[in-house]
């Protein structure tokens, strides 16, 4: 059976207590809100907080307000269902919409935070294992030991960023919210990130995510996110493309921003696909140059779900639906390909 | 190589993880109970209440047989702490029954034979229900889309939609 390892609880008042309780209590404390990643985690060993500090009960943390001078603001604290049924997201960014309705099960996502979801710890093969498995098969460098099990020559950690909201968040050019022991601070998601599976956010320990604003979308903007993965009902993503475009009335690109996720320790910014398209009527022609141009950006590593060279191939392929669903163009499927069933 | 710390009462007694009294409302009574608090709601149900209709599966929030309602929301209780729930409203499967009658989900799932091991149903049946009141007339893809986090191994699926369908229709036990 596996029980949780013995903690001590600390339930947070308010922001500020609890910024100033991680700044406190150093490495050993750890926020949690929903906890469906930290539980888990700890229960396998792979997080091993002495202090939990729960972040679940402040109303700071919640709101979806969309008309705020920022565009919509999205307390960190609302859980996925919350933001996946919200109207006004549904209406506006629909992408973010689908994106946090794919997380896990509908029950998962009733106690997961959107803020959890965005900073949600990388995955790997190797990694998210029982104590015991990892113990038997060796430590990676992510926890307790210190190679890499998927690259054993690599100097760092290939874990893979697994979010589903979080591409959307950068292809929309949303800001976070932090708050820390010297105040607000406000970071463009795009600056969130680094491409480092152990180290994998910019953000201070004891700073908390206090919410989202997503700045409202342009005229002639459209947003998608598309999901690869095993099971339709639930899996994390192996591949994940998240784009947004702004078109002008007589359908050209005036802007766009495609974001991959599942392919590196973060997300990944295609611009060179974006520039292709930029300027220009989108034709099925121009489509398939930027889905080869963030084809060869995606190095997928073989220590996730489905084989490494599958998700690089798909990167094209996923693309290419996404841009297509954005410029209304209807493509004929792949060869050999099934049309794929939208849950 | 890294030991894991393995913890036991008296260790968190010694480092002052004592006992806490936790005061739940289950399906309707208030109860009182001193646990650890790093146990689940699910160990607490299970453990302390008594309340083993509510499954032990995966633990990791992975298969959806330990579902329960948290103020209406299907929840995983294998994911949420037992100092959590407090002052919520918690129903687990036996809550489900009115006035000593099953509950219709519960009659349309015997009618069909819809049980087959039986381990996933307390969690079917309770989202199911959520399901049911606030859409009282779920199409088949709606019934496959609230009960995709509930995983069967004996991958009986069909017989459980129908038993959900059964019940929104009012045709059970007829």
């Amino acid at each position: 059976m596996l029980r949780l390892p013995e903690f001590n609880y600390i339930r947070a008042k308010s922001l500020k207590q609890a910024g100033r309780l991680l700044a406190d209590l150093g490495p050993e404390a750890m926020a949690v809100a929903g906890g469906t990643d930290v539980y888990p985690k700890m229960k396998r060993g792979q997080f091993t907080p002495r202090h939990l500090v729960s972040l679940r009960f402040l109303s700071e943390l919640r709101g979806i307000r969309p008309g705020t001078k920022d565009g919509m603001w999205i307390g960190a604290g609302e859980t996925l269902t919350a933001v996946s049924q919200n109207p006004a997201v549904n209406k506006l960014f629909p992408a973010l919409a689908h994106a946090a309705g794919s997380v896990s099960t509908p029950q998962l996502r009733n106690v997961g935070t959107i803020g959890g979801n965005v900073f949600v710890d990388t995955r790997c093969n190797y990694y998210d294992q029982t104590f015991f498995w990892r113990q038997a098969a060796g430590f990676c460098m992510k926890k307790d030991g210190d190679i890499c099990l998927v690259a054993p020559k690599s100097k760092m950690c290939l874990a893979v960023f697994s979010s589903d909201t979080a591409p959307v968040l950068v292809s929309l050019g949303a800001v976070a919210t932090f708050s820390g022991p010297n105040g607000l601070r406000r970071v463009l998601f795009d600056e969130c990130y680094r491409d480092d599976g152990i180290n994998f956010l910019t953000k201070q320990s004891n700073e908390v995510l206090q919410g989202i604003s997503i700045p409202r979308p342009a005229f002639g903007q459209r947003n998608v996110y598309l999901k690869l993965r095993r099971r339709g009902s639930f899996d994390f993503p192996v591949l994940g493309v998240a784009a947004a475009m702004q078109f002008n009335p007589k359908g050209v690109c005036l802007s766009s921003k495609i974001v991959l996720t599942a392919v590196a320790s973060a997300p990944v910014v295609v611009d060179e696909a974006a520039h292709l398209l930029e300027g220009k009527t989108v034709t099925r022609d121009a489509i398939e140059a930027a889905a080869e141009a963030a084809a060869k950006v995606s190095h997928p590593v073989d220590n996730a779900d489905l084989d490494y060279w599958y998700r690089k191939r798909m990167t094209k392929v996923y693309v290419k639906r996404a841009l297509a669903e954005l410029a209304g163009i209807q493509l004929e499927l792949e060869k050999g390909a099934v049309k794929p069933r939208q849950i | 190589m890294p030991k894991r710390k393995k913890s036991s009462k008296t260790d968190a007694a010694q480092k002052g993880w004592a006992k806490r009294l936790l005061r739940l409302k289950v399906n309707g009574e208030i109860k009182e109970v001193a646990t650890e608090t790093s146990k689940t709601l699910l160990e607490v149900l299970r453990e302390d209440l008594n309340l083993t209709g509510t499954k032990h599966g995966c633990e990791l929030g992975e298969c959806g047989t330990c579902t329960v309602l948290i103020n209406g929301d299907a929840v995983l209780s294998c994911l949420v702490l037992g100092v959590e729930s407090e002052d919520a409203e918690i129903v687990t499967v036996e809550g489900l029954m009115r006035d000593s009658q099953p509950h219709p989900l519960q009659r349309a799932f015997a009618d069909l034979g819809a049980t087959q091991c039986g381990y996933c149903i307390p969690g079917i049946l309770l989202t199911a229900k959520v399901l049911l009141d606030k859409n009282p007339h779920p199409t088949r893809d709606e019934v496959r889309e609230a009960l995709s986090g509930n995983l069967c191994r004996c991958t009986g699926y069909t017989k459980i939609l129908e038993a959900v369908e059964l019940a929104a229709r009012g045709e059970e036990g007829q």
